[in-house]
């Protein structure tokens, strides 16, 4: 199977080279994102065999390309297969809704090239088994996603966001390359058999793991790490978005666990410490920002950060439970964590391809200038709402079986011995129940906002519903969303393999309807049946829809609703722009900005009231500050900018200087190599 | 029969003595380019060096038996012995320069730092090859003593010629250090030797283009043209 996947990536690049070549012709749209729609489905259905039924890990595969004595290493582990899947299942639906989506797309061209080209690459990195192809494909992956998120290079915006990007980017495969150095040792062992074969030092280990932290963290989003992600996730076209935020972190979260758990052996107890607080305060500063936020995409950007705490928080705890030699625990946490990193892969794919289809529909991404979607685009509502409801972590969806296994591992952790980890464990735990809780106040907002009431603007009240291949494209990851919901167990024992290589350990199975309930532990401590529980809500519902239908009042009757005297956003002009009168994001957010934002952000709300019988507006001006900006990174520049200044003298010396400048570095070495060689 | 009447002469080991000694020469000879002031008396020594540095090769040539490196010898005894510093000569006295070399850094102070540098060498070599033999281990240790004294003559020195001599010095060190490390291979010291004479004709090239536009083939009026020193 790994070979099926080196052809997918190999008829990508393809297809690459074709959108390159003949990308301005009209019909080259559709063939480019047909045909990778179809490689992609080939792919994933590659994966998903090769984890249900073939042997993990599968057949090793050697080009005789790369490095002499090295070559091309392909091999598809457990671990791997599970994040093709997550890569390919994204990469299929988000190809296929790019059928339609890419039709109103302004300058195409610029995207066909690398949009096939950034899924070869994410693959590759999947399927590498030596370290010189994990980074070369990890930095194609890199440079083919900036490509995209500069498309639009004519936006000053996307071209800010791509220096932060590259920025970012950059260092963290640094860090990576750092991380694969140290592991390689001083043989230079870099193909993945032998750095798993070699045991680290437990000082060389604990530098790996925080490189890896910070190279696979900077590429996930995790705090303070994110600053690029919420500004490049959205420049991007909303199918590159989807696949940004959906699959690409989860390449990096796959970076993280074949570091450090496939890689590094048995871990010190403190790296679960440091991953979870990390996680924890990812998890909740991303969903804050995310409620400070009204531009849609952007917004979307932020709870990937949020969401890949919480993938974080598991890692730290499956690391914490392993330290401590409790197996079946930390199987527990890491299988959660990856379960969440595949459904946050559905959901948030959902969620970006819907509000692309509002953004081609509309024009807009500020929140403030929708409105009544939900009557104009009937279906992307409901499938944008089945979104929510995943993202939010309601049941029977799939986002609360991952996060409730997640919550089943937290409650797990008196069994740890190390005080600070009894301590911190429950805190995160209230963070994620915090983050949780948010996320579907942000989600009430967003849903609320954009597709419930009367349109904000004259561009939400025109829209029309999206076209086909676009709803099929979000029909499908609803639907998968839906089915994962309802039957976890499948998904749960289709990635078993993952926490048996990694771990040696699984999550006990064997009832006969295994594939409909959720055991955690055991079944007198706690297990989860969504089929039942839908069939609550279901009843309910039912029963609420009839006692109203019958009970309720049948007279509609439709009138202006009295608007202050302004004039409704339907027949507003150009001379006369729209005065809202509706609740709005910003009002929606204000409860939570006051009670958080003022600690967190330093938020603080100035109203200035027009004098008493004055016929002018009122003006509410409200400042936020960045905190992880102020903290790391304004320093940070201030740093680089006294120290390029002082380097810069460095240029302007003498020939003669230069060479004094060479052989005193060479007679300080050779005297440095002098007495301790 | 040589390396017989040799050891004969010198006692046992004496073939790799008289390399040694040989070795020890070429520092000396780099020694003596410090000292020098005059630009044509620099490159006389230059000439001399390199002279010294064909008989070392060629010596080595002959007790490991390598036919290879008398081509090396050759090109050192040919090329960098005669007509490198023939061409030298002739630069100099077309620019009209043979008087004078300004030395950045006094003769004194140049010798000390020299003397420090050699001692330096053998000190690294006695750490960094301490499993080796002590011939070979010493013979390694004066090629780096001249390399590090070549380019001592680069910065100790404002003039252009004189900087090209203590590059053409460095890079005998580094053959030196090749020849007596067995078994590199002739590609490579063809290549090193020809890119040597490559530079030497973009190095005076240069020189009459500087001359050219400057008066002055002082290194420090090209810094000056950069707007650097008012």
């Amino acid at each position: 199977m790994t070979s099926v996947i080196l052809f997918c990536a190999l008829a990508w690049s393809l297809l690459g080279g074709f959108g390159a070549l003949r990308g301005r012709t009209p019909d080259a749209r559709p063939l480019v994102y047909g045909a990778s729609f179809i490689v992609a489905a080939i792919a994933s259905g590659a994966a998903i065999l090769q984890l249900a039924f073939g042997a993990t890990p599968g057949t090793a595969v050697v080009l005789p390309l790369g490095l002499p004595h090295l070559g091309m290493n392909f091999q598809m582990t457990g671990l791997s297969a599970a994040f093709l899947i997550i890569t390919d299942v994204g990469a299929a639906t988000a190809s296929l809704y790019a059928v339609g989506y890419g039709r109103g797309e302004r300058e195409a061209w610029r995207v066909l090239p690398f949009f096939p080209l950034f899924i070869a690459a994410m693959n590759m990195v999947l399927i590498a088994a030596d370290a010189y192809d994990f980074l070369i494909f990890w930095e194609l992956m890199s440079l083919s996603s900036w490509a995209l998120v500069v498309a639009h290079h004519e936006d000053e915006e996307a071209r800010a966001s791509g220096v932060v990007y590259l920025v970012m980017a950059s260092s963290g495969t640094l860090a990576l390359l750092l991380a694969f150095g140290l592991l390689a040792g001083v043989h230079g062992q870099y193909d993945f058999a032998s750095i798993r074969a070699a045991h680290p030092g437990s000082w060389v280990g604990a530098v790996v793991m925080l490189l890896a932290l910070f190279g696979a963290g900077s590429k996930a989003g995790l705090v303070p790490l994110h600053i690029w992600l919420p500004r490049a996730h959205p420049a991007a076209p909303s199918h590159v978005s989807a696949l940004m935020s959906g699959v690409m972190t989860k390449v990096a979260v796959y970076a993280f666990v074949l570091i450090v758990f496939d890689f590094l052996g048995k871990p010190a107890w403190w790296w679960g410490l440091i991953v979870l607080i990390m996680g924890g305060i990812t998890a909740v500063l991303g969903v804050l920002y995310a409620l400070m936020e009204h531009d849609l995409k952007r917004l979307l950007a932020y709870h990937t950060v949020e969401n890949i705490g919480i993938i974080f928080i598991g890692l730290g705890l499956a690391l914490a439970f392993r330290a401590e030699r409790l197996d079946v625990c930390a199987a527990l946490a890491l299988a959660a964590a990856v379960f969440h990193a595949f459904n946050h892969s559905l959901f948030k794919n959902l969620l970006f391809l819907g509000s692309g289809a509002v953004l081609a529909r509309t024009g807009e991404r500020d929140m403030e200038r929708l409105g009544g979607l939900l009557r104009r685009m009937p279906q992307t509502g409901l499938l944008f709402l089945i979104g929510s409801v995943a993202i939010s972590g309601l049941p029977p969806l799939n986002g609360f079986a991952s996060e409730w296994m997640l919550f089943q591992a937290i409650l797990l952790s008196p069994r740890l011995s190390a005080w600070s980890l009894k301590l911190a464990v429950p805190s995160v735990g209230a963070m994620l129940a915090l983050a949780a809780a948010l996320s579907a106040a942000c989600f009430v907002k967003v849903f609320g906002i954009t597709f419930l009431g009367r349109p904000r603007s004259p561009a939400a009240s025109a829209a029309t519903e999206t076209d086909a291949f676009s709803r099929a494209g979000m029909i499908g990851l609803a639907a998968l969303c839906v089915v994962v919901g309802l039957a976890p167990g499948m998904v749960i024992d289709l990635f078993a393999p993952v926490t048996r290589s990694l771990l040696g350990a699984r999550l006990p199975a064997g009832h006969g309807m295994s594939w409909l309930t959720v055991v955690p532990v055991s079944l007198s401590r706690s297990s989860y049946n969504p089929l039942s529980i839908f069939a609550l809500i279901a009843a309910g519902a039912g029963f609420a829809a009839v006692i109203l239908h019958r009970y309720g009042s049948r007279i509609i009757c439709r009138a202006p609703p009295w608007g202050c005297g302004y004039a409704s956003p339907e027949d507003a002009t150009a001379a006369s722009p729209p005065l809202s009168t509706q609740y709005s994001a910003s009002g929606f957010a204000q409860p939570i900005r006051r009670v958080f934002g003022s600690f967190v952000f330093n938020a603080r709300d100035q109203v200035t009231m027009p004098m008493p019988g004055g016929v002018g507006p009122a003006h509410l001006i409200s400042a936020l500050i960045d905190p992880v900006w102020q903290c790391c990174y304004a320093p940070l520049l201030v740093l680089v900018g006294w120290a390029a200044d002082r380097m810069n003298r460095l240029q302007f010396l003498t020939i003669r200087r230069y060479l004094t400048i060479v052989f005193i570095t060479l007679v300080v070495l050779l005297v440095w190599v002098a007495p301790w060689g | 029969m040589m390396v017989t009447l040799v050891n004969s002469i010198f006692g046992p080991n004496g073939a790799l003595s008289l390399a040694h000694a040989l070795s020890g020469a070429l520092v000396l000879v780099s020694f003596m380019m410090l000292y020098q002031d005059r630009l044509s008396a620099v490159i006389n020594v230059l000439a001399l060096h390199s002279a010294v540095l064909g008989l070392a090769v060629a010596w080595q040539a002959w007790i490991q038996a390598e036919p290879q490196l008398y081509i090396t010898a050759v090109i050192a005894l040919g090329f960098k012995a005669i007509i490198i510093p023939l061409a030298l000569h002739r630069i100099v006295r077309r620019l009209n320069i043979h008087r004078e070399v300004e030395a950045a850094v006094g003769i004194g102070l140049t010798m000390l730092a020299g003397m420090g540098l050699v001692a330096l060498s053998l000190v690294v070599m006695l750490h960094t090859a301490a499993h080796s033999a002590v011939l070979a281990r010493e013979d390694v240790a004066l090629a780096l003593a001249t390399i590090l004294l070549g380019m001592l003559m680069m910065i100790a020195r404002r003039n252009a010629v004189s900087q090209i001599a203590g590059f053409m010095s460095l890079e005998n060190g580094l053959i030196l250090a090749a020849a007596g490390a067995e078994g590199m291979p002739l590609v490579v010291e063809i290549s090193v030797t020809f890119s040597i004479v490559i530079a030497f004709i973009v190095i005076g090239v240069f020189l009459f283009r500087i001359r050219e536009r400057f008066d002055t083939i002082d290194s420090t009026a090209l810094d000056a043209f950069r707007g650097e020193l008012q």
